[in-house]
């Protein structure tokens, strides 16, 4: 054997350097690992953002490869800041994120308090109400449209049916008053599951021995729900809400299937508007000062939640 | 628990829970089952008034998907008789079988991108997370942001710049491209769940293995790898659905070579509008692989959707 001389030096010296001889250092293999995973982000990732911010200062377009690129400034920020149009998506945004939030809190706590009652069959139920979240958002939102229908669309024909309105009456996503009420519906629809879960998770983490001390002292089921059940899983629920908003703040796939950000541009959110800007009008300085906007936002509202969230988790 | 216990729900309640979960369950199983039902359906039943829940099932919806139709003459039609089941499908429409459509190889490239992808985010971020997991690591909880916090960025920003880089680099509209972008879209999930895999497996494990002997190397994948093989299978579960169900992407930087199913699917077009069937059958089988794998993860289901934040 040709290594029988490093195998013996290495069973005469001591654990540590036995251990560098026979193989690389831990240092070594830790950098090894890392490595090749940090490298793939900062190529992905960063070096198109810092392609971005450096964009943003220009009025680069991508369909106009010959003419002259010029560096503007800070005109892209201003004009973006100033525009109204903007500002319009930005409410369609919160329109969008409020009710889904709303909704999806409110049905997915109360499923999950529904479900942690342990009834029989809880389990396959539970896994039932969670398939839609792990669909395709394009492919379910594009089906969407066909049950969205106003005549022949079983939600039109179901919703007629229970209110006595003709199915043919009303389009969803044709009616600048429906359509952002449309997309609320399909989102809860998919994500509701998704904030059941975590909420079931935060009610299976209380210890019983709270509610039996809570019993003892003759607290009402009322008072128990208030005082024990609501501050134990607020913590979850806050995490659930923190990615429902990042989630939904950079909705694209869903919501440009089912309304394409019409009609007008009722339903056109800050990603769909901004695909428009990149990416039909080409106005890429432009739409890279936009991007970098949104993302300082995102960025900036987590960061902020984030910190609440900590201090929720300290008390 | 009996009925006396102060902390179980009463019978009662049992039952009223039960209720409303299962009707919850059942109305948000309708789309869905609608979606199976309008695949077997004739266009004329899918497009009845009031909508059909009983119908004549026919695989036409899945004939159309997969074929491309032309009208031909009875004279024509009348020298070649069909040969085949699916011929005589198409006959009613006095159309004969022009070739495969493009579904076959949309969806090809939707496994191949998946697959390709998921494997390498999964083999990146297995190495990583074992790193971040033992060794120590300067500056160690800002990489860790760093990483998650490239998922936070909404795709479309992303996709200006990648854009520009994928058509300087030739890569717009090839497998490749699509593989590197999704693999690295996919590794901070991965980096994040298989570190909370490998934090739950026992230290001494590997520190019993090199005092017998074995080099770092060797214990990671002859002790570690093993004990974290059902942490890896379920991340793998999810890269896959991810890079399966992207779209935004997906129908930015491909058009035809590389174009996976979901930007496909809502094109699928008829006479006159969407063919409501075809489009159907195709979300029936592109979207079937993914129910399968969600009863498969249930139980690691919480943890991939919250990137390991809540473990359950």
């Amino acid at each position: 054997m040709s290594n029988s001389a490093i195998e013996r030096a290495a069973a005469a010296t001591p654990p540590n350097i036995a251990r560098r001889v026979r193989g690389l250092s831990d240092r070594a293999i830790a950098w090894i690992f890392v490595a090749p995973s940090i490298f793939l982000l900062l190529a992905v990732n960063i070096f198109p953002l810092i392609w971005t911010i450096r964009l943003s200062f220009t009025n680069y377009r991508v369909n106009r490869p010959n003419a002259e690129v010029e560096w503007v400034g800070l005109r892209n920020y201003q004009r973006i800041l100033t525009d109204e149009d903007i500002w319009e998506t930005m409410q369609a945004t919160a329109h969008f994120l409020f009710w889904t939030i709303a909704l999806q809190v409110v049905i997915g706590f109360a499923l999950a308090w529904l479900i942690n009652k342990k009834f029989r069959g809880d389990n396959f139920w539970t896994t039932i109400i969670v398939l839609p979240m792990m669909l395709s958002p394009a492919v379910v939102g594009n089906f969407w449209t066909f049950l969205y229908q106003p005549q022949i669309g079983l939600f039109n024909y179901v919703v007629g049916f229970f209110s006595g309105t003709d199915p043919s009456s009303f389009s969803m996503i044709g009616e600048v008053s429906l359509a952002p009420w449309a997309i609320v519906i399909v989102d809860t629809w998919m994500w509701t599951p998704f904030v059941m879960l975590i909420c079931l998770a935060g009610l299976r983490s209380i210890p019983t021995s709270i509610y039996e001390a809570a019993e003892c002292d003759r607290a009402s089921p009322w008072r128990q729900f208030w005082t024990i059940t609501v501050p134990m899983v607020l913590p979850f629920l806050m995490l659930a809400v923190l990615f429902r908003g990042i989630e939904n703040f950079k909705m694209f796939d869903l919501v440009v299937q089912l309304t394409g950000g019409g009609p007008g541009s009722t339903t056109e959110l800050t990603s769909i508007n901004l695909k428009r800007e990149a990416f039909e009008k080409w106005r890429t300085g432009y739409a890279s000062a936009y991007a970098i906007i949104l993302f300082v936002t995102v960025f900036g509202l987590a960061s902020i939640y984030v910190k609440a969230l900590n201090k929720v988790k300290e008390r | 628990m009996s009925d006396f216990s102060v902390i179980a729900a009463s019978k009662t309640q049992k039952w009223v829970a039960g209720i409303l979960v299962v009707a919850y369950a059942v109305i948000t199983l309708l789309p869905l089952l609608w979606i199976i039902a309008t695949g077997f359906k004739s266009p004329s039943d899918a497009i009845a008034y009031p909508p059909k829940v009983l119908f004549e099932p026919t695989l036409e919806g899945y004939v159309n998907l997969f074929t491309t139709r032309t009208r031909q003459t009875a004279e024509y039609l009348a020298a070649h008789p069909p040969q085949t089941w699916y011929e005589e499908i198409v006959r009613k429409y006095d159309m004969v079988i022009a070739g495969p459509s493009r579904f076959g190889g949309r969806f090809m490239n939707s496994v191949i991108i998946g697959f390709v992808s998921t494997f390498l985010s999964v083999f990146l971020g297995t190495l990583a997370a074992y790193a971040f997991s033992r060794f120590r690591i300067p500056l160690k909880d800002d990489l860790m942001f760093f990483i998650l916090s490239t998922r936070m960025m909404p795709p479309i920003a992303v996709a200006i710049p990648i854009f520009l880089m994928f058509r300087a680099l030739g890569l717009s509209d090839t497998h490749a491209g699509m593989i590197l972008l999704y693999t690295a879209v996919n590794l901070s999930l991965a980096v994040w769940l298989l570190k909370g895999f490998i934090d739950e497996i026992p230290r001494e494990y590997e520190e019993a293995a090199l005092i017998d002997g074995y080099t770092r190397f060797q214990a990671f994948y002859k002790v570690v790898l093993p004990q974290a093989a059902t942490g890896i299978a379920s991340t793998a579960i999810f890269c896959l659905i991810f890079a399966w169900n992207e779209y935004a992407f997906a129908v930015l930087l491909t058009s035809g070579t590389a174009q996976t199913a979901p930007p496909f699917i809502p094109t699928i077009i008829g006479v006159g509008g969407q063919d409501w069937p075809a489009v159907a059958a195709g979300a029936t089988i592109f979207l079937l692989p993914v129910v399968v794998f969600t009863i498969l993860l249930r139980k690691h289901l919480l943890r991939g959707i919250t990137f390991g934040a809540v473990r359950k």
